[in-house]
């Protein structure tokens, strides 16, 4: 059949892990803290806190507005029309 | 203030001016795929940046990571794959990197540039999205019977389809003007198929208590047979706002997409949609997104766990019943009554007031609501 010639979902690999090193003082201490908490391994737990450090350092570092003015007046002028503002 | 956009870019593919022009004689000489109302509302969407950091529908990659880590390949958190879906007999002159056109009833819709044609396993999709197989979920009956190839590449939008609701929409770019302008700093985003009736009310009144405004964003466009058709929802609304809201607390505006009933995986797909529009949190209620018993009641909740990176705070709130010895609406939490004195408003019970014609209680449902839904022949979906 025609789409035989396609990849399919399990050609794909995924799952995909590397390695990155801490402290082994860190790692236990880290094992020590998350016993009955749900978390199931240490590398589990470093990632977890890796996001939600890095997406908030990666909001910081937005400028705050990217509209230009001329295009806010636009849509302004376009809530006033529709009865929003 | 308003949220970020999701991976921290709103989305932008809507073509305009000379750009347009000369992007509309091209698409005429281009090879053409004819879409449904649903996939374009998805090039919509797209375009307007509502499912940023979207720039297209997924490549193979993209689509993987979705389907198995719920993360796009950048680490992204996405739960619910957009895919663009053909027959292979669609495509025989189509090959990857060539760009097409995509029409809606035979109107250019957008320009798309293939990056990747793949095959798909529906089941497993059906499995890894809905949790489920059985063809008694909408969601699964539906995706078996989608085409056999998928797509992905970026889009660009040159024209949009008929939106009958155009004064009730907007975007992510001009909802965030607009709770700009409001200086709203806490926004909750309301995720709805219904109309409301004092359960719905309930919920988002306790939200409201804690944030500056709430956003009601009802979905329009498909869903399923026996669920409220789109005006009815949107009149209901309009009456439920006038006259029980204080009037600078809500944002009122419809979205054209599709209901998955995806549960837990759709809840937070729910949540990154809204959080584009400048929602800083989101109410998730009992059952999600849910259809028949697939999903545990507050199965919806749990999955936010597995996103510290979200960027929109989930507001879990509980089922709202009327009890008869608290007098009024309260939840699990805060009543001490048994079963006996709670009265649970739920959509079932309501049609059946709808079908008879029949005035139901005043804590069911506002008498203007009401009004409103018996002022149609056939409220439903058929
Ligand atoms: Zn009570």
């Amino acid at each position: 059949m025609f789409e035989d010639e396609f990849k399919k979902d399990s050609d794909v690999r995924r799952g995909k892990y590397t390695t990155v090193s801490i402290p082994i003082t860190l790692y236990n201490r880290i094992k020590e803290l998350i016993k009955d908490t749900g978390f199931t391994s240490v590398s589990q737990f470093v990632t977890y806190i890796l996001r939600e450090v890095i997406a908030s350092m990666e909001r910081e570092k937005l400028e705050s507005s990217m509209i230009s003015e001329e295009e806010k007046k636009r849509i302004i002028e376009k809530l006033r029309k529709l009865g929003y503002i | 203030m308003v949220s970020k956009p999701h991976g921290n870019k709103l989305i932008n593919r809507v073509v305009v001016g000379r750009r347009r022009d000369h992007l509309l004689e091209e698409a005429k000489e281009l090879p053409r795929i004819e879409i449904s109302e649903t996939l374009a509302a998805d090039t919509i969407n797209i375009a307007h940046g509502v499912y940023s950091p979207l720039e297209g529908f997924m490549t193979q990659e993209d689509y993987i990571h979705v389907l198995h880590d719920m993360r796009l390949s950048n680490d992204i958190p996405w739960t619910i794959p957009i895919i663009l879906d053909v027959n292979p007999e669609d495509i025989v002159d189509i090959k990857e990197g060539d760009d097409i056109t995509l029409t809606h009833n035979n109107k250019p819709i957008a320009i798309m540039k293939i990056e990747e044609i793949y095959g798909w396993d529906k089941n497993e999709y059906c499995k890894q999205v809905f949790k489920a197989t059985d063809p008694t979920h909408p969601g699964v009956t539906k995706t078996m019977g989608r085409k056999e190839l998928l797509i992905g590449g970026p889009i660009d939008l040159l024209n949009d389809i008929y939106e009958p609701f155009e004064k009730y929409r907007l975007w992510p770019i001009e909802t965030r003007v607009l709770f700009e302008a409001k200086r709203w700093r806490t926004i909750a985003g309301f995720q709805t198929r219904n109309v409301p009736h004092l359960g719905h009310e309930y919920v988002q009144k306790a939200a409201l208590t804690f944030v500056d405004g709430l956003f009601i964003n009802p979905l329009v466009g498909w869903k399923k047979r026996g669920d409220f058709k789109d005006e009815v929802i949107a009149r209901a609304y309009e009456v439920l706002i006038q006259h029980y809201f204080p009037k600078d607390s809500i944002v009122f505006s419809v979205l054209r997409m599709e209901m998955r009933y995806a549960g837990p995986r759709e809840a937070v797909f729910h949540a990154i949609v809204r959080k584009n529009f400048g929602c800083t949190h989101f109410i998730v209620g009992r059952d999600h997104a849910g259809v028949g018993n697939f999903y545990k009641p507050y199965e919806a909740w749990e999955i936010f766990k597995e996103f510290p990176d979200l960027g929109i705070t989930p507001l879990f709130i509980r089922e709202s019943f009327y009890c008869k010895k608290c007098g009024g609406f309260v939840n699990e939490k805060i009543c001490p009554h048994s079963d006996e004195n709670r009265i649970r408003i739920s959509g079932t019970k309501l049609r059946r007031f709808i079908l008879r014609k029949e005035k139901p209680p005043e804590y069911m449902v506002r008498p203007e609501v009401f009004e409103v839904i018996l002022s149609f022949d056939n409220p439903f979906i058929e």
